[in-house]
């Protein structure tokens, strides 16, 4: 409880003490906890600037989805209408091939009806000739009345 | 403890003296009834003998636990700043740090100024004044033991007290330091005769006031150190002391001893906030106290 040399002593050793906190600890640990600020505010910076283009990004992503789908639906719309034109045309072309072939078959059938009917004149002649001969007992000159028998048949 | 110390007295005194070693004149009768044939530095063996020794002694356990403290304090820190990376912050590098922070929110707060020293010493003064406030936790007959048994002869003679704060010295000691702080920055920033104006001419500001002027200033300037050296020291010797009390209740027996064990856990607790907000206030009052010492233009 004396106040004694061990005041100076302890003086002395204060300054000691405050002049290394000064020299060697407090500039050292201030620079690094400033320098790690700054890293952390340029770090919520950049964090905020990535916010900003994400969302700027996805704006724009919706936008080219967006066109995306106008885009399909056209096409979509496009290819339908080509697709009834097709439709159309193919029923058309169909239409009119059945047309010929309807008209072919007509033609063969008349042809076929043609000849069929010149055979049978031909046989009905023949036939009517025989009858005839039949009829009149006698025969008949073919050569003086052929001519009248294919005019008869002509007649059919 | 030897044999005269046996009393609840003698073990509360030997606990308050410092180990002392110092200059005992000639022809002085010590306290083992021999005579020093010549004037010379010795250790002190009684309180007697260490407040004879006046002014011309020093404390060695007060000194000796305040700088080995205070090489700890440096010894840690460096540490931290030395391997301090500015990544994520680990272990003791954290730790430090969150008192770095700490420390210079409390200085920007108070000290307005450019100066490079006072965060720094604002520092020190926190983390110093608190390890050897932290020294008064460790239960008090263990160090002293330690040190009967090593350094002294094992007889229980040896003073060893191993808070400093708890010796008068050391506290106004430190307060000396910054009171020197105090007149140099205030020299510095106001000039000598800014400086003398301000101790002569406040509160009166009128020439016939000027004597009563300084010594009020004078008183107030004088306050200061002295205040803020014996509010630390006058907190830490109570608490000192009543651990002091509590360890006597181990010499009662087994109840007793309980009890002690129990009341010292209890005002150890306690002690804590009180060694914390010692330091903490040992340095703001330094940091407002350097402040003023910056503050030039007149505030009244």
């Amino acid at each position: 409880m004396n106040i004694n040399l061990t005041l100076i002593g302890q003086t002395i050793s204060f300054a000691f003490f405050v002049l290394f906190c000064m020299k060697f600890v407090w500039p050292a640990l201030i620079s690094v906890m400033e320098e790690r600020e700054k890293k952390i505010a340029d770090g919520l910076e950049a964090a905020d600037r990535a916010d900003k283009d994400l969302e700027l990004a996805q704006k724009r992503a919706t936008q080219q989805l967006r066109e995306a789908k106008e885009e399909a639906a056209a096409i979509i719309e496009q290819a339908n209408k080509r697709a009834n034109q097709i439709i159309e045309e193919a029923k058309g072309q169909a239409v009119a091939e059945g047309d010929r072939l309807k008209a072919a078959a007509e033609a063969q059938i008349e042809q076929d009806v043609n000849r069929a009917k010149e055979e049978l004149r031909g046989k009905v002649a023949a036939l009517a000739l025989a009858g005839a001969e039949k009829v009149l007992g006698a025969s008949i000159d073919e050569n003086a009345n052929s001519e009248l028998v294919n005019q008869l048949a002509a007649k059919l | 403890m030897a044999s005269e110390e046996l009393t609840q007295t003698g073990y509360i005194q030997h606990h308050l003296q410092n180990m002392a070693y110092g200059k005992l004149p000639e022809g002085y009768v010590r306290s083992d009834g021999s005579v020093m044939e010549q004037t010379a530095w010795t250790m002190a063996h009684s309180s007697q003998e260490a407040s004879d020794m006046g002014f011309w002694a020093i404390h060695l356990d007060t000194l000796g636990w305040s700088i080995g403290l205070g090489l700890l304090f440096c010894f840690l820190f460096t540490r931290a700043a030395k391997r301090a990376t500015t990544g994520v912050p680990t272990g003791l590098q954290s730790f430090v740090e969150t008192i770095v922070e700490f420390v210079d929110g409390v200085v920007k707060d108070t000290f307005h100024h450019s100066n490079k020293l006072v965060a720094p010493m604002a520092l020190t003064i926190f983390v110093w004044v608190f390890l050897m406030n932290l020294m008064d936790l460790v239960p008090i007959d263990w160090l002293p033991m330690v040190a009967d048994h090593t350094i002294g002869q094992g007889d229980g003679h040896l003073f060893f007290k191993v808070v400093p704060t708890t010796d008068p010295n050391a506290t106004l000691g430190m307060a000396a330091g910054v009171f020197l702080l105090m007149i140099i920055f205030s020299i510095k920033n106001k000039g000598i005769g800014g400086f003398l104006k301000e101790l002569a001419l406040h509160p009166f500001n009128h020439p016939v006031m000027i004597p009563f002027n300084l010594f009020l200033e004078l008183v107030g300037l004088i306050a200061k150190p002295i205040s803020l050296g014996l509010r630390l020291f006058g907190n830490l010797y109570a608490g000192e002391m009543i651990f002091i009390l509590i360890a006597l209740l181990y010499s009662g027996g087994l109840v007793l001893g309980a009890f002690g064990a129990g009341l010292q856990w209890m005002w150890a607790v306690f002690h804590i906030l009180v060694i914390t907000l010692q330091a903490f206030v040992f340095m703001v009052l330094s940091t407002v106290y350097m402040a003023m010492a910056h503050d030039v233009d007149e505030q009244h």
